[in-house]
């Protein structure tokens, strides 16, 4: 009994393995290649990503261009990116150049410069079956996937930061603001009232706007520090004008008393100003991974069969606060070595 | 001509109902007399606004809006306007910053810089004076193809860093007392534009241009060059503003260009009273003009007055002070005959 039953389950193992063989054998490779390999390739082959973001001439867009454009390239698509230089007319002409022409691209990649302004054009491009994957900028539209910082939570952590910074100070803290209609500034914004609302023996003392001019925001962090030279903290919204503000702390010889607190893209300058004093906390974008977070969900896209606006994915960023004390060397990268090809 | 017969009785309707309730001032006068109210407002109503820091950092916010603007002063007065001078203030900054970047020394780099900016000057002076293009269209192209060439062919990012302990660093901590390098810097530039305006004799004849191009011609004054000389000064003053801007940042960022400065220059100029139609006015007027944005702008801000209101207000001003300088200096036959800048 005990010897028949063996039998037959022997027999079973020997049968199934040769079934599973021949189905394998069916598929060519007899199970020496991964099955998706084969899918995946045909998905993705001679794909067309365009990136658009608002200038190719900052830090992230080239540490985004230089990321995605080895990724893209790596596995088979095709990359270009289109700069309309800051300027929303030109943004909004090249996305209708892109949607329109000939060769439609795959995908695109868009850094959007406010909530609203380019809704109509990405929900052409959506029926015209092109992915729209947003980054860093959130609109009011449904795009198939967003990749990027959660404003709110980045103005969190710079409120945190700047609160401990006041740690037995006079709890008075200044905003430079970027500008009232991009998205990374009113989220940014909330996400600091928010902690400060906690805090309620915290301050806000002065919240002027930047229009992200490093000029401007040295003019009015300079009033604002003529008017409450108590300040024990100033939240400037981006580092590309807090440069700046620091000038205009340096200059009323608060350097160490006012605590600069502001975001950015974490190339190496972000570095530098931390070493030395210039800025007391960053909240940097991981760049590696936001920018392999948006190469992943641009493969799931086209291989996911679904049509283009029929669904909305939101990828959401790690963020945090560095400052001095827990600088790395590898806090930050190098756009010259991304751009050299050095990853 | 119906509309000129009917707009000539009317407009000197207006012109006696002005001078009957401001006498005889002149633009400058009342520009001057609101910047002063606005400061005695201000010195009232704000705290600390009357503090000597404040007013040092009044007159420093205005600096390189105001050196511009004497640039561009110098251009108007001659009859003309130079709409490429934020682009060649930022640009031939940040090439010469980058060239040190790529290894070339501070000295070589500046000879590149200066020469670039005053081929700069001299293409819009010649383009102007020799080829008959309108300053408004030569200039403004000009300064499109200054941003689009620096930009794409020998600027590679945005922002360009000074070196640590370069000159242009050092300059922008050099303090007299407790008054900051930009305030002397600005008015060493009005002082200087003001003595080769009204002591020397290519001075004059930049009046005598703005005023009468013809007659100055036909009194043998050679025009031409003198044409070309005005934009070569406006390009060289641009660039000085620029090395002020990247002393005082410690970097130049190229997207002031696409920045309401250039429009601020302006405003500066004309709201000082210094007529768009040329011949009138001195760097008197751009520092009165200049005091006024300077003091507007600066209780805006303490007020936390937010961008878009403040454009608005600067706008209005704007309006106001054009058409106040249009009823006190009217059109006449012979501006009507010179056709506009």
């Amino acid at each position: 009994m005990r010897l028949k039953q063996m039998l037959a389950a022997a027999a079973f193992t020997v049968l199934g393995a040769l079934a599973i063989g021949q189905t394998a054998m069916a598929d060519g490779d007899a199970g020496t290649q991964d099955p998706g390999a084969a899918p995946y390739a045909e998905a993705m082959k001679g794909k067309r990503v365009v990136l658009i973001p608002m200038a190719m001439g900052f830090d992230l867009a080239q540490g985004w261009a230089a990321y995605l454009k080895h990724e893209v390239e790596g596995w088979g698509g095709t990359f270009e990116t289109r700069d309309p230089n800051w300027d929303v007319n030109a943004m909004a002409q090249a996305i209708t150049d892109i949607i329109s022409g000939d060769q439609k691209p795959d995908v695109l990649v868009i850094h959007s410069p406010d909530l609203n302004s380019m809704t109509k054009l990405l929900k052409k491009a959506q029926a015209e079956g092109i992915y729209v994957v947003l980054i860093d900028n959130p609109m009011n539209f449904a795009a198939d996937a967003f990749v990027g910082s959660n404003w709110y939570h980045l103005g969190q952590l710079e409120a945190e930061a700047a609160v401990k910074a006041c740690e037995g100070k006079s709890k008075q803290i200044g905003l430079v603001q970027g500008d009232a209609a991009n998205a990374s500034s009113i989220y940014q914004y909330n996400g600091i009232k928010q902690v400060l609302d906690q805090h309620p023996d915290f301050k806000i003392v002065a919240e002027p706007f930047s229009n992200w001019d490093p000029t401007t925001s040295r003019n009015v962090t300079t009033t604002m520090l003529q008017q409450n030279p108590d300040i024990c903290a100033i939240i400037d919204f981006w580092d590309g004008d807090a440069t700046g503000a620091s000038a205009a702390i340096k200059d009323a010889k608060l350097d160490g008393k006012v605590a600069l607190v502001t975001t950015g893209g974490g190339e190496t300058v972000d570095c530098k100003a931390l070493e030395d004093g210039t800025f007391y906390a960053v909240v940097m974008t991981e760049l590696a991974g936001q920018s392999r977070d948006m190469n992943a969900v641009i493969k799931f896209l086209l291989q996911s069969g679904q049509k283009p606006g029929t669904s909305k994915t939101y990828i959401y960023t790690l963020e945090k606060a560095t400052t001095k004390a827990d600088l790395k060397p590898t806090s930050c990268w190098d756009v010259k070595q991304l751009q050299a090809g050095q990853f | 001509m119906t509309v000129s017969l009917l707009a000539r009785p009317r407009q000197g309707w207006l012109k006696k109902k002005m001078s009957r309730i401001f006498g005889n001032l002149s633009q400058e006068t009342i520009v001057f007399l609101l910047a002063a109210a606005l400061f005695i407002a201000a010195s009232i109503g704000l705290n600390g606004f009357l503090q000597a820091n404040n007013l040092i950092a009044i007159v420093r916010s205005v600096s390189v809006l105001g050196i511009l603007a004497v640039g561009m002063g110098v251009v108007i007065i001659g009859r003309g306007i130079d709409l490429s001078a934020v682009a060649i203030m930022a640009m031939s900054v940040a090439w010469y910053l980058q060239m040190m970047q790529n290894g070339m020394s501070s000295n070589e780099a500046l000879a590149y810089a200066l020469g670039g900016v005053i081929l700069i000057g001299f293409i819009n002076g010649f383009m102007v004076a020799y080829a008959d293009i309108p300053a408004i269209f030569a200039t403004l192209a000009s300064g499109y193809f200054v941003y689009g060439f620096a930009r794409s062919q020998l600027v590679h990012q945005d922002a360009t860093p000074v070196p640590a302990g370069h000159w242009i660093d050092q300059l922008g901590q050099i303090r007299l007392g407790e008054i900051p390098v930009e305030v002397f810097f600005f008015s060493a530039v009005a002082f200087i534009a003001f003595l080769f305006l009204r002591f020397t004799k290519w001075g004059r004849y930049v009046y005598l241009m703005g005023d009468n191009f013809l007659a100055a011609r036909n009194m043998g004054i050679p025009v031409r060059p003198m044409t070309v000389l005005r934009y070569v000064i406006s390009a060289l003053i641009a660039f000085s503003a620029g090395v002020l801007t990247a002393s005082s940042l410690h970097s130049i960022n190229v997207r002031v260009v696409n920045s309401n400065l250039l429009y601020d220059v302006i405003l500066v100029v004309v709201i000082g009273g210094i007529g768009l139609s040329g011949g009138r006015g001195g760097m008197r007027n751009v520092i009165v003009g200049a005091l006024l944005i300077g003091i507007m702008q600066n209780a805006m801000t303490i007020l936390d007055i937010s961008n878009i209101y403040q454009n608005l207000i600067k706008s209005i001003i704007l309006l106001v002070a054009i058409v106040v300088d249009s009823l006190l200096n009217p059109r006449d036959e012979q501006t009507a005959q010179q056709g506009d800048i």
